[in-house]
């Protein structure tokens, strides 16, 4: 996400990094590239128009134009606005002193909700060792509850659902069972509504009002254009939300409803889910993402989802190995399962510092399958082939070749690769102490 | 939606004393309604260039300037009617990513054809979402519509193939396929797409009639990647754009029609099988102004 806006920011800064000194002309420049940037990246024309008034009071409060460093500071005035303007802290999970947590989600049709809440039970229950339990109050599109109930399945959570009723009596029964039953949150999923429909927005209000729930999340799509700030302003009003979760990050969404949301509606964003799988959910750094857009990557949320698939001890062994130019291909492939588990590569490739990388990115596929692909080729290896790779002669590559359905050419590229890997990963280790992802030249 | 330049009185005053910052915040209105920064350029260049020729100086005939612009992008050759094969059955398939409203537009399209007396068969081919086969059944019940479905994540081809063996079968004029959501980044989905566009042009010999993309007017700017993407992929013949019930202006269908050139073709406006209309561009703009 935020690509773009990153892109552009790198683009203008580009232009203006090597002149050391700037002049006002090239500060109107900046600013007036900042301005179409953050409009094409949706954030909400009043914020811009405040942003840029901020950067360009501050650029001239801290006489940047006299200064040698004037690109540094102005890549820090933007970096520390944005970050600013999403808020400076991650606000994390807030849990009730006393009896279970409950949590309300609000939101437009077609936002994302059930996903989310179910995603949100997943996570609350695998981080926080949290028994949830899920209230199904959408009585009105059609197969709502179904949709739930078959995803709750999968994560082993209870939901509460009731024909012939009505959401707030769903909710209050829902609600007291769960209570009862010794639930640690719970979690009440409401209808799709507009928030100018004024007899559905009643309806959370009545809910609201009946359940007092401790936690209200405005769901709200990443993709949404200007009028962001108006729905999560009214929502805000009708029953006082506590935070967002911004969903459907994945793709080339640039998000900057986000930035603008929290901004003028002062609510922070609490949780961001970008894909189709039930872990693709995280909580919200808005210092991570400002650095995205500067072109810096998200390293810290990359360190983390390495960490959690390899443990120290595995990249112990495997540095042993490497700086002895042992590395074999049953490690390369325990390396590649270890980036499948990270996430999907072009999720990965978004977190890494690169510049430009639409560009690079319409160049490269990154298709999944790849991996599988190469995951195929290791496998029809024998085991000392595995272990050893310098034996593998033509009539051997032949074999696995047939035995993996690949060509010739693909094996011959595979083997390549490994080697220069292995080179790679060498001159690598050489470096101590230097930050070493696994795998790290994917 | 549909009060792009509302405000449009309320600066003119400002076209007397400051004519930088009249132009100004005109553009910040339609970027406000979604319409790309580039987009709006354009239109505001062709007018100006017509104010400052013709020193113009009345708000009216600067509305009527603006307005003629905006139609000029949206108007399309050749008019927006939805293709019907004189080969039966017609073929329509609706894609989008997800959350836009894909399910809820077939049902409609099916209850607009079937006022038009077609006999229908809804295809169910998203077959990921949980309930989503349950939900496009209930339409299909509702509206006393043929459906084919399969299993939860099965091939999605092989609906669609099985849909167009009954049509024949059973003398269906018009199958709409429904599809699972889907981000327009994601490589394999994609592929998935075009491998079912395969297999109706293998099935009825010739292109598919509609290819349409379901977008919601409450997107920005990224509605513009999804109908650029989606329609690298599978060649488009139009949108529909749902939603316009509520308060987002769906300025971004000047963008995709002026940048891309994919005609808009029907628009939605509320939760009932009967909200769903052609789309007019003379009348979406003079409701922009109203």
């Amino acid at each position: 996400m935020f690509d773009l806006l990153t892109n552009k920011f790198e683009n203008l800064f580009y232009k203006i990094r090597n002149k050391g000194k700037l002049s006002p002309g090239d500060l109107d420049d900046a600013l007036r590239e900042i301005k179409l940037a953050l409009l094409e990246a949706d954030v909400n024309f009043k914020v811009v128009k405040e942003f840029l008034e901020n950067i360009k009071t501050r650029a001239i409060g801290e006489k940047i134009l006299e200064s040698l460093t004037a690109y540094q500071q102005v890549v820090k005035i933007v970096n520390e606005e944005i970050t600013g303007m999403l808020g400076s802290t991650s606000s994390g999970v807030v849990f009730a002193p006393k009896g279970p947590t409950i949590i309300m989600t609000v939101g437009l049709q077609g936002t994302g909700k059930t996903s989310a809440v179910i995603k949100l039970a997943n996570f609350l229950g695998s981080k926080f060792q949290k028994k949830v339990s899920i209230v199904a109050a959408d009585i009105y599109r059609p197969a709502a509850v179904l949709q739930l109930e078959d995803m709750a399945k999968n994560i082993a959570v209870d939901v509460y659902s009731e024909s012939n009723s009505d959401p707030i009596s769903i909710s209050v029964k829902g609600v007291e069972l769960f209570k009862r039953s010794g639930s640690d949150v719970i979690i009440i999923d409401t209808a799709g509504r507009l928030q100018i429909d004024e007899k559905m927005m009643k309806e959370i209000v009545g809910i609201r009002s009946k359940v007092n729930p401790h936690q209200i999340f405005l769901v709200l799509d990443a993709m949404t254009g200007q009028e962001a700030v108006n729905i999560a302003s009214t929502f805000n009003q009708k029953v006082e939300c506590d935070g967002i979760i911004l969903t459907k990050l994945d793709s080339d969404t640039r998000g900057g409803a986000a930035l603008s949301v929290y901004h003028v509606v002062k609510k922070p964003i609490k949780f961001i889910s970008s894909g189709e799988r039930i872990e693709d959910f995280d909580i919200f750094y808005p210092d991570r993402i400002a650095s995205r857009i500067l072109g810096m990557g998200d390293i810290l949320t990359l360190v983390e989802k390495a960490e959690k698939v390899v443990s120290e001890k595995e990249a112990k062994i495997l540095e042993e190995k490497i700086y002895k130019n042992e590395l074999n291909f049953e490690d390369f492939v325990g390396q590649l399962r270890s980036i499948k588990k990270m996430g999907s590569l072009d999720k990965i490739f978004s977190m890494l510092p690169i510049a430009n990388k639409n560009r690079i990115f319409k160049k490269i596929n990154l298709d999944d399958s790849y991996i599988s692909r190469i995951e195929a080729i290791i496998n029809s290896m024998t085991v000392e082939e595995r272990r050893k790779p310098h034996i593998i002669n033509g009539s051997r590559r032949k074999r696995i070749a047939r035995g993996s359905g690949s060509s010739v050419s693909e094996v011959n590229k595979l083997l390549l690769q490994f080697s220069k890997t292995r080179q790679m990963m060498k001159q690598f280790s050489g470096q101590k102490g230097k930050f070493n992802l696994p795998a790290g030249n994917l | 939606m549909l009060r792009l330049i509302k405000n449009l009185n309320s600066i003119w005053n400002k076209f007397k004393n400051d004519q930088k910052s009249f132009w100004e915040e005109l553009e910040e209105q339609m970027v406000a309604s979604d319409i790309s920064v580039n987009t709006t350029g354009k239109i505001l260049a062709e007018v100006k260039k017509h104010v400052y020729s013709e020193n113009i100086n009345d708000i009216e005939k600067i509305k009527a300037l603006l307005k003629e612009q905006i139609v000029e992008i949206l108007k399309t050759n050749g008019g927006i009617d939805l293709k019907m094969s004189p080969a039966s059955p017609t073929v329509f398939l609706i894609v989008g990513v997800n959350g836009t409203g894909k399910t809820t537009s077939v049902a409609k399209l099916a209850s607009m054809f079937k006022g038009k007396g077609k006999k229908i068969l809804i295809s169910a081919a998203d077959t990921y979402r949980s309930a989503a086969v349950e939900q496009i059944q209930h339409y299909a019940e509702k509206l006393d519509l043929d459906i084919v479905y399969h299993q939860k994540f099965s091939d999605p081809g092989a609906v669609v193939y099985d849909s167009l063996e009954k049509a024949k079968a059973r003398g269906i004029d018009l199958v709409i396929i429904d599809t699972a959501g889907r981000m327009q980044t994601s490589y394999n989905l994609m592929e998935e797409l075009k491998k079912i566009k395969k297999v109706i042009m293998k099935r009825i010999d010739r292109e598919v009639d509609e290819i349409l993309l379901v977008i919601d007017s409450t997107t920005g700017q990224n509605a513009r990647n999804q109908a650029e993407l989606f329609n690298d992929s599978l060649n488009l013949t139009g949108i529909i754009l749902t939603k316009i019930d509520g308060t987002s202006r769906g300025g971004i269908v000047l963008t995709i029609k002026n940048d891309l050139g994919i005609p808009i073709k029907l628009f939605t406006d509320g939760e009932k099988l009967d909200n769903i209309h052609y789309f007019d561009p003379v009348e979406f703009t003079e409701s922009i102004f109203s």
